[in-house]
């Protein structure tokens, strides 16, 4: 019986769209090194690669089979082909309906993010060729980490991830940029090479079981349940760590607020957005399928620090000073909802929790576009330096209202759906978790509301808006300007422009779709979260179908 | 008289010259290469003991592939048990021809440093220099830095080419450590190999003073490490009454002996190779003989003085105490955690380049000890892929190293490095991959040797070890990081160091490091293939 499952990865290559998708955006980026001196055409290179891939993305999406999911194929578009097979190990890409969405979110901000990117000042001395190479690297690399079914070829692109993001950080952040980096590196390796260890145990485990070893992830799933529980416990924490890391829950989150603060803005994005997500899909796709006794064993403990993160983030998002961190606090707060959902063990929950991640790549995404707008504007990053900006960007204050209604899930927008999933899905399983965790919504309004009505809000006020509408001026803490003449000098604060509105046209209409209309993601993720929990073996506490329809 | 009655004939013992021919050509070209010395004139040593070392490498490469593609899947022994020529050991051989060649391109280059990286005093030099006529360049430059090591006959050369008969016997004591099937060939071999390393590491041009004094601290430890080795051997002789390592292995089989006598000398014995491979506590002879040695010369030792002490290595615990690995394992755990730890650790604290790569190399040794504990053919295998890959990895750091220079020559002190890639981001570029391939990054041959190598650990039961291992590879990656960190993300000094335009020797050693750096870890296949092919035969 073993070794009929041995077979299940076609080694004759498949579908080579994935491939492509990996491919595409590499390509881009090498073209920028022999137009690193002609930045126009480079950054004109750049953004029809992502547009490109973005196209691509949607045929893939389009050509996705739901009825096919259902009735139990696991993976579409598969490919595989051997690699090095002296360690078992192929090319395997394929995605499920999770991974799929994933992609398209890599897929949709990329272009915008470049858009935004456009014009930014470099630190002197970089390119913007550069720039764009690196941004397109790292999209090549999440793309191959969402689509791979290798566990092998997972962690070789889960650590090459990494390179990509830490010269965006080191080369084109904020002034602490080299602290930063270094320690967002070192603390991913860790966990990446902590991870490393449990790869290689479920290397040799699958070799005791299965006669040779193999990193294929349907063939380690189908060992899954027949895996001894301790060894079980031991992989799991090995992958869990670099997860919790990768995600941040909250005692391995340190090297967040740090990034997030001085990376750049578009990397800033990605960070957030994407990559961390990266840590949350790996919970679905790795943690519970592969280990789903230890996954049930441990769950009390991830949920603390899940309902911990909740808590706590969005404490300290209320104490921020700098508002990028402020962001990546608040992202802190959200991660605890998606791990909440993860391992509550039901399909609405894991539907939520997935859906959480699209969304939360979505509102965290133009949340931090709109900082960026910001201090674009008044050249710092202090909450404080700001006050009464809607009086002379009435637009991007608009903009920053609804990124921060969409942070808070506020019925109608995009998260509302995703937490609402969540937290019902968890309740049958996780009550109390899930009690606690509902605080947080009345914390993130607080958060929200009160960055929003600090910089936003009341006269107009703070050196960063003084000292840019009159270059010199008064400035001073507590300095304010009389709204009548600050409309006179409203051009040293101006309103967002037609290349800005351009960055953030598609978000605002995907944030309300996705609000009112979630079912295209739903129907997509539904049958790859009925897959995951019949991997895990727990029966679902709330059949799905009827109330997702109901939802909405 | 009854005893003279005993004593058989002398019958000389068959030999099997195909299998030995690399080494009977490495040894050989040595022996020519030192009559080339005595009998060329000064200006034509350069080009012919350069042409002669780079033939007499690609012969015996040649021999090997020959040989290797007929050799028996079970291995030989021959000349009388005294060389086991078996799948380890082709291995081990050609690892060692390829990383010679690229040392040796590094050895003869001499566009980096006018004149080459070798000079035997510096009297010599500053005669030479102040000598009337000796300017065979275009006017107007100045004579130090005018090549003049050879050309018009009657110039004194200004490189000592005595550097290359050491080196090919270097190599010739390499090829027979690894391959030595008795504890007495292989002290002999130690001894071949170690004599012209104490000797060439004191001849670097500039710093001479720190070149000598590694020179001398290498001698006088290394004699101390031959020593210990020698009573380990005396000791193990005692046990099992012969030098065989399969005697000795077989001596230790259901023997009601005390094992004082068995474990005392492989005490003794390893701690002499340990010493060899810059292994954990016994490492302390590294960071200066590697910062005061001539750079293509560190780059030598780094590379094949590794492969050399681990072949050995691998062959002692394997052959001759494979059966009693219960016993030793658990020693061999503190050393190979204090090595990774050690190297990990002060690795940190370093601010010179060369000295940071000798910490980086206790590291990997720690690694390496993983592999060499595993006592399954994994664990052969995936010590002798990690051999290669280092090698050729930490090749190319100190070829790269050797180009970064201001006025006193190399420029190694990490805050010289500091916005290096805004002056040639090749070359940073080039250094970024090689310490991202030492970090063991995924996609480089550092990650492919090390998953290998952790694997066959796990497979034998090591699972702690594994982790701890993982655990000081992050450690380790932080002092990687911090040199990316200096050449991508610092300001240039004023008076920053030049980068130096490589010869084609340099260019081509550099090269070849990057390209199996990469090739290693994308499609290792083949390779990995050639490491597991044949065990080790007694």
């Amino acid at each position: 019986m073993n070794t009929a499952v041995m077979n299940t990865a076609p080694d004759t290559g498949g579908n080579v769209m994935l491939l492509v998708l990996l491919l595409l955006p590499l390509l881009g980026a090498l073209l920028m090194y022999p137009l690193r001196t002609n930045v126009p055409a480079a950054k004109a290179v750049a953004m029809a690669t992502a547009l490109l891939e973005f196209v691509l993305v949607v045929v893939t999406w389009v050509g996705y089979s739901t009825d096919a999911a259902s009735s139990g194929e696991r993976f579409q578009y598969v490919f595989s082909v051997p690699w090095i097979p002296a360690f078992g190990t192929h090319l395997a890409f394929g995605i499920d309906g999770i991974a799929l969405v994933l992609i398209a979110l890599t897929a949709f901000l990329v272009p915008g993010l470049m858009l935004f990117a456009w014009a930014e000042k470099l630190p002197e001395g970089r390119t913007a060729s550069g720039y764009f190479a690196l941004l397109l690297a790292t999209q090549a690399t999440l793309m191959g980490v969402f689509t791979a079914t290798d566990v092998f070829l997972f962690y070789v692109f889960f650590e090459a991830m990494l390179i990509p993001m830490y010269f965006l950080i080191g080369r084109f952040g904020g002034p602490n940029r080299q602290y930063a980096s270094v320690k967002f590196f070192l603390y991913s390796l860790l966990g990446g090479l902590i991870m490393l260890a449990s790869l290689i145990g479920l290397y040799v485990t699958s070799a005791d079981q299965l006669g040779a070893g193999t990193f294929t992830w349907s063939d380690l799933q189908s060992i899954a349940q027949s895996t001894p529980t301790s060894t079980q416990i031991w992989l799991f924490l090995g992958f869990f760590v670099a997860f919790a890391i990768k995600a941040p829950l909250v005692p391995f989150h340190t090297w967040l607020p740090d990034a997030g603060a001085e990376a750049p803005i578009v990397a800033a994005v990605l960070l957030v957005g994407v990559l961390d997500k990266v840590g949350t899909y790996g919970f679905l796709r790795y943690c519970l399928p592969l280990f789903p006794q230890a996954s049930q064993i441990l769950a009390p403990l991830v949920l603390v620090l899940a309902v911990i993160g909740i808590i706590y983030g969005a404490l300290l998002a209320v104490g921020q000073k700098d508002m990028s961190r402020f962001v990546a606090y608040t992202s802190i707060a959200h991660f605890g909802f998606i791990a909440l959902g993860t391992f509550a063990f039901s399909s609405q929950a894991f539907a939520g929790a997935t859906l959480y991640m699209v969304n939360h790549g979505l509102s965290t995404g133009m949340l931090f576009v709109m900082v960026g707008l910001l201090v674009a504007r008044g050249g710092s990053r202090l909450t404080r330096d700001y006050g009464g900006v809607s009086k002379l960007a009435p637009l991007l204050a608009g903009c920053l209202l609804l990124a921060g209604m969409s942070s808070l899930a506020l019925p109608g927008t995009n998260s509302f759906v995703s937490e609402f999933l969540v937290l019902v899905g968890s309740f049958p399983r996780e009550p109390v978790a899930t009690i606690i965790a509902t605080v947080g919504i009345i914390f993130a309004a607080l958060y929200i509301l009160w960055f929003y009505q600090q910089t936003m809000q009341g006269p107009v006020r703070g050196n960063a808006v003084i000292r840019a509408l009159e270059a010199g001026g008064v400035g001073g803490p507590g300095a304010m300007i009389d709204p009548a003449v600050a409309a006179e000098r409203g051009s040293g604060f101006p309103d967002l422009t037609r290349r800005e509105i351009g960055v953030l046209a598609p978000l605002i209409v995907v944030i309300v779709v996705l609000g009112f209309f979630p079912g295209p993601v739903l129907d997509v993720v539904n049958p790859s979260v009925q897959s995951t929990i019949t991997e895990v073996g727990l029966p679902d506490p709330v059949p799905a179908g009827g109330v997702v329809g109901g939802v909405r | 008289m009854i005893a003279l009655a005993q004593v058989a004939p002398l019958t000389a013992p068959p030999i099997d010259y195909a299998a030995i021919a690399p080494l009977l050509v490495v040894l050989g070209g040595a022996c020519v290469s030192v009559l080339f010395e005595a009998f060329l004139p000064r200006h034509q040593r350069w080009p012919a003991q350069v042409a002669l070392s780079v033939l007499v490498v690609a012969v015996a490469g040649i021999a090997l592939g020959v040989y290797a593609g007929t050799a028996p899947a079970a291995g030989i022994v021959t000349l009388a048990t005294a060389l086991s020529v078996d799948g380890p050991t082709l291995f081990l051989w050609g690892t060692l021809l390829v990383l010679g060649f690229g040392s040796l391109l590094l050895i003869a280059d001499r566009s980096v440093e006018p004149g080459g990286a070798f000079l035997a005093s510096a009297v010599e030099r500053a005669s030479v220099a102040a000598a009337p006529g000796t300017t065979s360049g275009p006017t107007g430059v100045d004579p130090e830095h005018v090549d003049r090591s050879y050309g018009a006959p009657g110039e004194a050369p200004t490189m000592q080419t005595e550097v290359f008969p050491f080196v090919l016997f270097a190599l010739g004591g390499m090829m027979a450590f690894v391959a030595a099937n008795d504890l007495l060939t292989m002290f002999v071999a130690l001894e071949v190999l170690s004599l012209p390393l104490y000797l060439v590491c004191g001849l670097a041009r500039r710093r001479r003073l720190l070149s000598q004094e590694a020179a001398v601290k290498y001698f006088l430890l290394g004699a101390f490490a031959s020593a210990f080795f020698l009573y380990g051997l005396a000791l193990l002789y005692g046990y099992a009454g012969s030098v065989k390592l399969v005697a000795i292995a077989t001596a230790a089989v259901g023997t009601p002996k005390s094992d004082a006598l068995l474990f005392g000398g492989l005490a003794l014995l390893v701690v002499g190779l340990l010493f060899k491979g810059s292994v954990g506590p016994f490492h302390t002879w590294t960071p200066d003989v590697y910062q005061g040695a001539p750079t293509p010369i560190t780059a030598f030792m780094a590379a094949c003085t590794k492969v050399a002490a681990f072949g050995a290595l691998l062959r002692v615990l394997h052959v001759a105490f494979g059966s009693t690995h219960w016993e030793w394992r658990g020693v061999m755990w503190v050393v190979a955690i204090a090595s990774m730890a050690i190297g990990a650790v002060l690795g940190l604290t370093q601010t010179d380049l060369k000295r940071m790569i000798a910490y980086s190399s206790v590291a990997h040794a720690g690694f390496l000890l993983l592999g060499v504990m595993a006592i399954t053919p994994e664990g052969v295998s995936s010590t002798l892929f990690y051999l290669l890959a280092y090698g050729f990895t930490t090749l190319a750091v100190f070829g790269v190293i050797s180009l970064v220079r201001n006025a006193d020559g190399e420029a190694t002190h990490l805050s010289q490095w500091a916005g290096l890639a805004k002056r040639s981001p090749i070359l940073a570029g080039v250094m970024t991959f090689l310490l991202l391939g030492l970090a063991g990054i995924p996609l480089t041959s550092g990650f492919t040797a090390k998953f290998a190598v952790f694997s066959a650990a796990l497979g034998d039961g090591m699972a702690p070890l594994v982790v701890i291992a993982l655990v000081f590879s992050a450690v380790a990656a932080f002092f990687y990081l911090r040199v990316i960190v200096l050449m991508y993300f610092s300001e240039t000094p004023e008076d920053g160091p030049t980068v130096t335009v490589p010869g084609a020797f340099t260019t081509v050693a550099v090269t070849l490091g990057v390209v199996v750096t990469l090739l290693l870890g994308v499609v290792p296949t083949l390779v990995l293939g050639w490491a597991g092919a044949g065990g080790l035969t007694g």
